[in-house]
Formats: structure tokens, sequence, C-alpha cells
């Protein structure tokens, strides 16, 4: 019997029975449904805890001087000079899997406004900057590129020294500083970011354009830091390898010596993010095949109250010639009928359902195309396992005895 | 001499119930030609239902040889008979077994959609043709429900017909008519049988309807009773006729 009778006949035989297939199906509508919508709130969870995190700078890189061994004794990274314009200069040129990068030198000092004074430290970068660690402005804006060329004497202002600096409530937009002996105009108040997760005082900074600090104050060529931003967390083990590449090649290092440099990510942050998506997608999964099997013992309980109803038919189908295969097949096919039909209903009714939820509770959601595809054909595979066994019994029943069958 | 349709020898059937042997049937043997309009008669338990399962290829003999148009069904495997089952046999059942909610026409067409070899388009014209043989073209689109009972068991005979069977096999099938009805069913089979040559082999228990076949095949106990040609074969068509004319058959068939 050709695959298009085979899906007549099964089609027919449903639709004589269309309120107990709907029944039927609702089981597995359900199932592919709840399933999508699940994982589309789990994944648009995951989105926003995944942003949340990324606010931290999950992508973010930081590359060091190394600390190296001078005459035999270990000398802090930090106090060796490394890293130029040159290595900048390579970075954007070469490195695919990063988005932004910032060279950083650090001055500590003394900011001093009027009779107030306060230690503090100020960082000398480009505007990139800003967008790599996820700083954001309160008031003001930004230095430009421009203020970076002209080394002006422009900074942005952290809450802590505001505090300090201003502690009666002025603003101090506008007003000029002196960091040491320089004048600085306050352009941007940052917002405040509280303590990181050593317990060290964000906000208590000023940051400045890095030609600014390098020429004005410390008088160097070298930089502190280099920060970049890998494209996602996903990159950045890729972002490390190319940035460690390009700077073996900028620092004309030789195959024998070790990196004049470190390069760090934000690792623990990564794993956290990959714990918490992978707990969920387990989670899902789990909810996902519970739902199924309970639509697929659905079809089963049909599937058999419908041999045992057409036990006549069967019986007399099998008179005019159709051969237990084609029983088989022809059962078979109403069990696959019922779970795919339901699975597409239940397609479409995750996509509502996944729409209301974000229209109704502003929940964020992602309808991911594996989903979709996973509950699609785990619900095919469901029709066929669970059609099969009374499709079997179906086919092998004796046509006399199904003949007499009352 | 014609051709020798079914070649039944020595048929034995016996059936073990526990610890008891049932001999169902305890040695039988019949021919049946081409052309031949059969019936087979007998009381419940002379072995009647044993033999139509075997004749329709719906079991096989315990002992003896059952040769249907050359064919020895002993052989075959279970889907070698349904094969044969739908090229050589259309069934007549006493309780029709249409399709519920299943056009006349698609009930019609059921056996051949079980043969490869019939494409769509031919299918269909074979089933209305059959129809139109039964008197039923204008019928095609309604379900059993819409039919009255002369009416479905013609669209069975259609259904028994659109295989171009070697033998209609019919079971009883004016068993759940009335007489008016079974004549109807009576005259079409004659029809069949007499204007387009049909083999038909048809099991009843009523002496009425077999004295419109041509010979009769009486069984007892497992044994044939008696096998004799009908010399006195009425024709459906003229009891009809002598009936008072309420029927839809008689009037349509002119």
């Amino acid at each position: 019997m050709s695959l298009i009778n085979l899906f007549r006949i099964a089609f027919k035989a449903l639709e004589r029975n269309k309120l107990r297939a709907f029944l039927t199906m609702l089981g597995i509508i359900i199932g592919v449904g709840s399933v999508i919508v699940m994982v589309a709130i789990g994944q648009g969870s995951k989105q926003s805890i995944h942003d949340q995190l990324s606010n931290m700078g999950t992508n973010m890189i930081t590359v060091q001087p190394a600390s190296n061994l001078n005459g035999g004794v270990k000398i802090a990274g930090t106090s060796f000079q490394t890293l130029t314009i040159k290595d900048i200069v390579a970075l954007k040129a070469g490195a695919q899997n990063i988005t932004e990068i910032s060279q950083a030198v650090t001055a500590r000092g003394q900011a001093i406004n009027g009779a107030l004074n306060w230690p503090t430290q100020m960082a000398g970068v480009s505007p990139e900057y800003l967008d790599i660690r996820k700083l954001s402005l309160r008031d003001g804006i930004a230095f430009t590129p421009t203020d970076v060329l002209t080394s002006a004497k422009v900074c942005l202002i952290g809450q802590t020294v505001v505090d300090n600096l201003f502690p009666n409530g002025e603003n101090p937009m506008g007003k000029v500083i002196r960091f040491g002996n320089i004048p600085f105009q306050i352009i941007g108040i940052l917002s405040p970011k509280g303590f990181n997760a050593f317990g060290q005082d964000q906000d208590d900074i000023l940051i400045a354009p890095y030609t600014t600090v390098q020429k004005r104050i410390l008088a160097t060529i070298y930089y502190t830091n280099i920060y970049a931003s890998a494209t996602d967390e996903a990159s950045t083990d890729a972002a490390v390898k190319e940035i460690t590449s390009i700077l073996r090649d900028s620092h004309r290092l030789t195959a024998v010596q070790d990196n004049d440099f470190t390069v760090r990510t934000q690792q623990e942050l990564i794993a956290t993010l990959s714990s918490t998506s992978g707990l969920l997608t387990v989670l899902l999964t789990v909810v996902a095949g519970i739902s199924l099997v309970i639509g697929g013992i659905g079809i089963m309980n049909i599937m058999y109250v419908s041999v045992t109803e057409r036990t006549k038919e069967i019986g007399l189908r099998m008179s005019i010639g159709a051969r237990g295969k084609d029983i088989l097949m022809q059962f078979l096919m109403e069990a696959v009928l019922i779970s795919i039909t339901g699975g597409v209903i239940g397609v479409i009714f995750g996509f509502l359902s996944t729409q209301l939820v974000t229209l109704l509770l502003k929940w964020p959601t992602i309808i991911s195309e594996s989903s979709v595809v996973l509950s699609f054909v785990v619900c095919a595979v469901t029709g066929i396992f669970f059609g099969y066994y009374p499709a079997q019994k179906a086919s092998r029943l004796d046509p006399i005895e199904a003949l007499r069958y009352e | 001499m014609s051709k020798i349709i079914l070649e039944i020898k020595e048929l034995k059937r016996d059936f073990v119930m526990g610890s008891e042997t049932v001999h169902a049937l305890r040695g039988v043997s019949f021919n049946v030609n081409a052309g031949e309009f059969v019936t087979i008669m007998g009381s419940s338990g002379s072995g009647k239902t044993t033999l139509l399962n075997i004749l329709g290829c719906l079991d096989k003999p315990s002992i003896g040889s059952y040769l249907l148009d050359g064919v020895d069904i002993k052989k075959l495997s279970r889907d070698q008979l349904a094969n044969l089952r739908n090229h050589k046999i259309g069934f007549v059942f006493q309780s029709y077994n249409l399709l519920p909610r299943t056009t006349a026409l698609e009930n019609v067409e059921l056996p051949l959609l079980y043969d490869k070899e019939v494409s769509a388009t031919e299918r269909r014209q074979r089933a209305l043709a059959a129809l139109d043989q039964v008197k039923l073209a204008d019928r095609q689109d309604h379900t059993p429900s819409q039919l009255s009972g002369g009416q479905q068991q013609r669209v069975a005979i259609a259904r028994a017909l659109v295989n171009e069977p070697v033998m209609i096999l019919a079971d009883e099938a004016t068993g759940n008519l009335d007489s008016r009805t079974s004549y109807e069913i009576m005259a079409l089979m004659q029809d069949l049988n007499i204007n387009k040559g049909k083999t038909i082999v048809f099991v009843t228990h009523e002496p009425d309807i077999a004295s419109f076949s041509s010979r009769t095949i009486m069984l007892r106990d497992g044994m044939i009773q008696t096998d004799q040609e009908n010399k006195n074969k009425r024709s459906a068509k003229e009891v009809l006729a002598s009936l008072p004319k309420t029927a839809d058959y008689s009037t349509e068939a002119k």
C-alpha cells in the first residue's frame, strides 16, 4: 500500500473521530507547547542573568606586564615596562575576537579641591575603557578622541571622590580640581558601582585621557595595563590566544622565551554563568521528557481503544486483502499523524503562549530553534514508539475472529 | 466442460478445544465450475462456517486439499493468503461490514487500495463501474447511515465485484434483510451470475434463498449430505414482480 493511501486512510479514520483525535493530541500539544514556553522562559532568564553578569564584564580581558627574573630576583610584573602604543596598534590591526581595546596607565596621588583633599588614583585610558569596564556616566559626557590627542586636562570623577571633595552637595560638574599639581576640569560623573568582589571601592577613581596622564603626570611612554573586550564569553579563550600571539610578535619574542606579559580573563564569572544555564537546561529537559511521555501514553491508550473498537473493520480489511503489515502501517500512521499534528499545533501554541508571557508578565523570553526542532522530533518518535504496540496488536488479529467480533 | 474454480478434496478441519478434538469437517469433496451459482446449506454446527472460512482463504484445512483457481492454499503464507483474497475472492457479509462515515464509493474502492498495481484514477473508475453494476451510481457520495439495508448490501456486493474476483463468496448475505429486499439481492446475484458470468458461492440456511441457485450442497455434521442440481430454479425477478410494487430496486432495474 502506498504512503499516500496510508495517509488518506489514517486521515479518514481520525476525521471520523475528530473530538477524540483532538483530545489525544492535547497531551502532545501541551507537552510540546510547554517545552517551547519553558525553554523560551529559561533562555530569556538565562539571557538576562547573562546580561547582568556581562555588566561585571565577563568578556573583559586584562593584559599586564609579566613578573620576571632579573639576576635571580623575581620582580613584580607591574614594574616592568613592556606595553606600548605599538602593541595597541598591532592588536587593533590583527585581533578578530576583540571588539574594543583600551590602554591604561594609573597614577596614585592626591585630589585637591580648595581646602579639601583625598588620596585616590587616576586612570589614564582611551574612551573605549568605559564600555569595556561597563562604566556609565550619571552626568556629563565622556572625553573624546580629540581630548586624547590634545592631552586635554579633563576628567571623569567617581562617587567616592565626589563625596570627599564636594561634601556639601555642590554640583561638581564643570568644576576644576587638582590632581597633584595639574588642574583638571570635571566633565562627567561616573555612576556608582560599589565595591568589587575583593572589597575594593570601584568609585574611588578619577578617569582622564591616557595621553594626559602619560605626558603631564607620569612622563612615560609605557602602559600599566591593556584592557580589551572579547566578542562574547564564548570567544574569550580564542581572544586570549590571539592576544598572546600578537603580543609575542609585537615584542619580538623567540620561541624559547617566556611571555613578558600575562593575559587574564574573568574565568570565575564565566564558570558561574555556565553552571546556572547548565542546571536550567537539565531541569527543562526533564520537564520536556515527562510531558511528552504522558502525551505518548495518551496516544497509546487511545490507539488501544481504537484497535478494539475497530476490530471488525480490521477483520473486514483483512478479508478483502489487507496484509498484517498493511494494518500495522495503518494504525502506526494514525498514531504518527496524531503526534505530528499535535506537534505542529503545539509549536504554534508554544509560540503564542511565549508571546503572551512576554506581553502580560513582561518576562524576557527567547524562543530557541533547537527546542522547537527537538520537541517536534521527540513527539514524532513518541508517536511511532507508543503507536507501535497497539498497531502490532491489530496486525496480529485473526481475521475470522475479528470478523465475528461484536 | 467449463473451468474448475474450486477444487476440494477430502477436506478435514479439526479444532483442539482443551483435551477434546472437535471435527468440524470430516472429509468434504466437491468442485465448483466457473459460472455456477452454488448455495451451501446446513443447520448450525454442520460445519458451514468452517467451510466458508476455508473457502474464503481465512483458514486452512487440517487435512485434504483446496485449490482455488488452481492455487493450493495450503502452501501459502499469511501474506500470500491476504493477496489471494484480494485478487480472487469477493466477500459479501451478513452484516454488510461497510466502513461507517465513509462514502459508498470509498467503501467500494477499499479492496483496490490493497492492490499496488491499481492507480488512483483506475481505482475510482472501477469503483464507479462496480457501483453502476448494482445500480447505485447515483448514491456514490452517501454514507452507509444514509442508505437502506438493501442498498448497503448492494454497496457491499459492488465492493466484492470491484477487484474482479473469480468467485463471490456470500455469507448469509440476506440474513439481515426482509424478504422483499432479500429477493432484490437475489435478483442482483442472479443477474451477476447469468448475465455477467460470475461464479457465486452462497452460504445460507434459508431453503427459500437456496431455490434461486443452480446447485445446492447440504452439509450435516461435517459431511456433505446432498449435492444436487436445482431442477426448478426460480427467478428472483419474477418472484419480485409478483409482489406488490413498492421496492426501489425493481423500479430502478427497468
